[in-house]
């Protein structure tokens, strides 16, 4: 039997259910002690508001519901992880947050999705990407230079005044910006002409990371930024996510739940397209309500 | 709320089938390209099928069966200056010598280049000559062969005169040096063929006590048969659409003229015609001024190589599905080779 | 055994180039550099060869190509610059924009263009092309204020110039078309998600990464250009007439006669030894532009690997 979908209210405090209140013969989530798993611990913002709202979405391919009827909020200041087994339709759901579903024939998408409030199938595409930005689990600088890389959306956006000009000081100063809230910018301001594909794994993805926030987006989507990289990469970038959730909205969908316990200050966990769980970090890896949401975390499946 | 068949969402939420993304939000100057582009597609259809029909309505309109029959004899009057039987066989000639020299020196050198290919020099050197070769326009092959063949010691190869000068023009001395143009095109089908023949056939000979010579001979060449005769189709194509060579090399007689009273070898060390040389001469371009007959053998050299290209096509589609443009790329030799992936 | 093939192939091959160059050398010892230049009818200079009969005040082999040249230049480099315009934005309408009906069908369409003999170009060049030109575009009175100098009938440097480019087109929207396909779906995305529209998407990722191929199909085209005697030889007009830009639009109906078809109009006479000194002279102009052609090629794409755009 399908686990019952839970309706979530805005700004509602999740109820954690003291311990002598669960029903007899369930188990709590272990927890080793050995892997003292630590939380990211940077400053709490002070506003945290919402920035898009996922309402009764459906996704499909082809006739198959990837996605169904999940409701999220996203919001500002605080970052929202979405875990699930593969084919949980975690990444889908990601991707039609800022259309990038579209790209492929067949889709379809019941429910609402809105930004600010609108509806973004009623935004301008190109605008919303802008607006909604995104990084992707392989590291995919282009054949550019570091400083093309990160300037790049923005030279395209810039409505050609005369000319496009490659180097002009509005962009030179937003690029470094971009690098230096990316925590890239010590690492390459030698040179910047460099060529991207020369950067390490780590390097690249930061990069990547760059050039998504370059336009000044509100929202920041992260498709398993770090399953292709190295531990000590990996760190890096999750402080550097942690650090960001200030200004941006960010959204990461992750396979490794310790990353998820790191970084999130919400998680959603879905499972064959619906949502399970949706609660705070502590909430939903200490003491999950739902019994295959515990079943996921202690590693019975997935 | 179980969503079954088509995707019907449940009763209360519509359902959004995104469209492909239209063009209607870029600005002028994207859409100016994107227009453009589809001009340039639907222009080059047009081009194609002008190309088409114009030489089948014309080519139609003055083609008689008899013509297929009948040798081409020198006549002001386009009613009474016969058909194209000896260019015909002239082009068959060409092509069989073309090909019987190409064929096996073309899959000899390119299983030399895949499995031996030493020393390094040696190779890289023989891959840039064949480049060259592939990149010297016919012309050029024309008369460096006209200079080979009028010298004395290639005498038997053409024509003689009592002064001791050779003619140097001959259906021989076409034929080789066609054979140069098509060596590229089956040089490079066999090799990219043997490329893609993975080692383990070959290490599985090797384990079974063959020697590299046999293991060639039994194993690899015959398991790329297709790909070695698509290359020689290609070459054969080629060879048949150029004209370039034979103005230069066969001399210019409407019909086959041997020399000398062997059957056979009189014929070939004898001048003649081919298609592509019969519509030549009589374009307003060449001596004759008979556009009917021109249009008549150009549509039969069209169809003949047309016909070849649907040859290849089914070769290499039996093997693998290749894109026709991925035919093309490897029509161009080894050049196009090297530049794509 | 086999590798004595190979050797005996190059061996074939240097002769090639060492003896076109040892017979052309009379006609470049004659003429020094003036060779190239232009002085006087080159069509009389041929003329005189095929009689043996020098042009009074000058030797036999007195020979100057510039129109010949400038004919060729003329042609090659308007033909190729057509074809690449055109070739890039159908090989873009082919990768990105062309609903799969008709990708399949204009796929077989390029291949069989591509298949098309030089001769029957030519046959349409002279018999269909040319004679539309002439009919609509040449008015009387251009005929008659060239009237005295050069004959205009359609078989001019613009008929030339166009079937060139159709006959070049299909080897560069191959080549483009294929570079064009192989980049990674991940640039691509990664543009696209990043609010660049697809057009820009195109020229900024696609176009640049496929940038050495596009160089390799224009080198490619030129030599196929160059090298293109037959079609020119029926369509361009036979006279060595340098065309005129000063001549304003007249300037796009002078006919022109390039180098290779040069070679292709004087094969009967090539056992006159000043005749064929000067055509070899000119097989050797063609070898040493198609070498350097694909030198410029080489050149061309060696500042793309910095970037990591893989050649």
């Amino acid at each position: 039997m399908p686990p019952p979908v839970r309706r979530i209210v805005v700004d509602e405090e999740p109820r954690i259910v003291a311990p002598q209140a669960r029903p007899a013969g369930v188990v709590p989530a272990q927890r080793d002690a050995a892997q003292a798993r630590r939380r990211i611990t940077a400053a709490k913002p002070s506003v945290v508001r919402e920035r898009m709202r996922v309402e009764s979405v459906w996704l499909a391919y082809g006739d198959n519901w990837v996605v169904r009827d999940v409701t999220l909020p996203v919001r500002q200041g605080e970052v929202l992880a979405l875990i699930g087994a593969s084919g949980s339709g975690k990444t889908t759901l990601l991707r039609s947050l800022n259309r990038l579903t579209e790209i492929t024939a067949g889709g379809a998408r019941a429910g609402q999705i809105t930004l600010d409030g609108q509806e973004i199938h009623e935004l301008e595409v190109n605008d919303l990407r802008r607006r909604v930005s995104m990084v992707f689990q392989q590291p995919n600088p282009f054949p550019m230079s570091i400083y093309d890389n990160v300037a790049y959306a923005l030279a395209e956006q810039r409505p050609p005044r005369g000319r496009r000009r490659r180097r002009s000081p509005e962009l030179e100063r937003a690029a470094e910006d971009a690098l230096r809230r990316a925590g890239l910018y010590d690492e390459v301001a030698g040179d910047l002409e460099r060529s991207a594909l020369r950067l390490s794994g780590g390097q690249q993805q930061r990069l990547c990371i760059a050039r998504a926030l370059a336009v000044q987006p509100e929202v920041l989507l992260l498709d398993e930024p770090c399953s292709a990289l190295d531990p000590i990469s990996t760190a890096t970038i999750e402080e550097l996510i942690v650090g960001l959730r200030e200004t941006v909205a960010i959204v990461i969908v992750t396979h490794n739940l310790q990353q998820a316990f790191r970084v999130a200050d919400h998680v959603a966990f879905m499972h064959l397209g619906e949502l399970v769980e949706y609660g705070t970090s502590e909430q939903v890896f200490d003491h999950p309500i739902q019994p295959r949401t515990r079943d996921y975390i202690s590693g019975a499946f997935g | 709320m179980e969503a079954a068949g088509l995707a019907r969402a449940p009763v209360d939420l519509e359902v959004v089938r995104p469209k492909r993304q239209g063009t209607g939000s870029w600005p002028l100057v994207d859409r100016l390209g994107y227009w453009f582009c589809w001009a340039t597609g639907v222009a080059l259809c047009l081009i194609v099928a002008g190309i088409v029909i114009f030489m089948f309505v014309k080519g139609i309109a003055y083609l008689r069966p008899a013509m297929f029959a009948e040798s081409p004899s020198a006549s002001l009057q386009q009613s009474q200056s016969g058909g194209f039987l000896d260019p015909i066989v002239g082009t068959l000639i060409i092509t069989a010598i073309g090909t019987a020299i190409a064929a096996p020196i073309g899959v000899a050198l390119a299983a030399w280049m895949s499995e031996y290919a030493r020393p390094a020099v040696l190779a890289r050197a023989v891959e840039s000559g064949i480049d060259v070769i592939a990149g010297v326009p016919s012309i050029v092959l024309a008369i460096f062969g006209l200079l080979i063949f009028t010298q004395s010691f290639l005498g038997f190869l053409s024509q003689n005169a009592a002064s001791g000068a050779v003619y140097g023009r001959s259906f021989f001395a076409a034929g080789i040096v066609m054979s140069l143009i098509a060596l590229p095109l089956i040089v490079g089908s066999t090799r990219e063929a043997l490329g893609q023949v993975p080692d383990r056939t070959r290490e599985a000979s090797y384990a079974l006590g063959k020697t590299k010579a046999t293991t060639i001979r039994r194993v690899l060449l015959p398991a790329i048969r297709p790909d070695i005769a698509s290359g020689i189709v290609l070459g054969m194509g080629r060879i048949i659409g150029d004209t370039a060579i034979i103005t230069i090399l066969l001399g210019a007689t409407l019909t086959t003229e041997p020399v000398g009273s062997v059957p056979l070898l009189g014929t070939l060390r004898g001048t003649g015609s081919t298609l592509t040389s019969y519509v030549y001469n009589n374009s307003p371009a060449g001596e004759g001024n008979a556009p009917q007959k021109a249009y008549a053998a150009a549509f039969v050299l069209l169809m003949l190589v047309l016909g070849l290209n649907a040859l290849v096509t089914r070769l290499t589609a039996a093997g693998r599905q290749r894109s026709p443009l991925r035919i093309l790329l490897a029509q161009l030799g080894t050049w196009g080779h090297r530049w794509t992936r | 055994m086999l590798g004595a093939l190979a050797v005996a192939v190059l061996v074939l091959i240097a002769a090639m180039i060492v003896t076109v160059f040892i017979k052309a050398w009379p006609s470049f010892s004659h003429n020094g550099l003036r060779w190239f230049g232009s002085g006087g009818d080159v069509d009389a200079q041929i003329r005189a060869m095929q009689a043996s009969v020098p042009i009074p005040g000058h030797s036999i082999d007195y020979f100057r190509a510039w129109p010949l040249i400038w004919g060729t230049l003329v042609t090659t480099l308007a033909a190729v610059l057509l074809a690449l315009i055109v070739s890039l934005f159908a090989a873009i309408f082919l990768t990105e924009f062309a609903p799969a009906v008709v990708r399949r069908t204009l796929e077989p369409v390029i291949r069989l263009l591509a298949g098309v003999p030089s001769v029957v170009y030519g046959l349409i060049g002279i018999l269909a092309l040319a004679p539309v030109i002439n009919q609509h575009l040449i008015s009387n009175s251009r005929k008659h204020s060239v009237g005295y100098v050069v004959q205009l009938n359609g078989a001019d440097l613009t008929t030339a110039t166009i079937i060139l480019a159709v006959m070049i087109t299909p080897i560069m929207v191959a080549l483009i078309a294929g570079a064009l396909s192989s980049v990674p779906a991940a640039w691509r995305e990664g543009s696209v998600a990043l609010g660049v529209n697809r057009w820009r998407t195109i020229v900024r990722v696609s176009l640049r990464t496929a940038r050495p191929a596009i160089v390799a199909a224009t080198v490619l085209a030129t030599a196929r250009a160059l090298g293109e005697a037959i079609m020119l030889s029926m369509v361009a007009g036979g006279r060595g007439f340098p065309a005129n830009p000063l001549d304003g639009l007249t300037f796009l109906f002078e006919p022109v006669k390039p180098l290779a078809a040069t070679i292709v109009n004087n094969a009967e006479g090539l056992t006159i030894p000043a005749l064929a000194q000067t055509m070899y002279a000119i097989a050797a102009v063609l070898l040493v532009s198609a070498a350097m052609l694909s030198f410029a090629g080489w050149a061309a794409k060696q500042p793309l690997k910095r970037y990591g755009i893989r050649a």
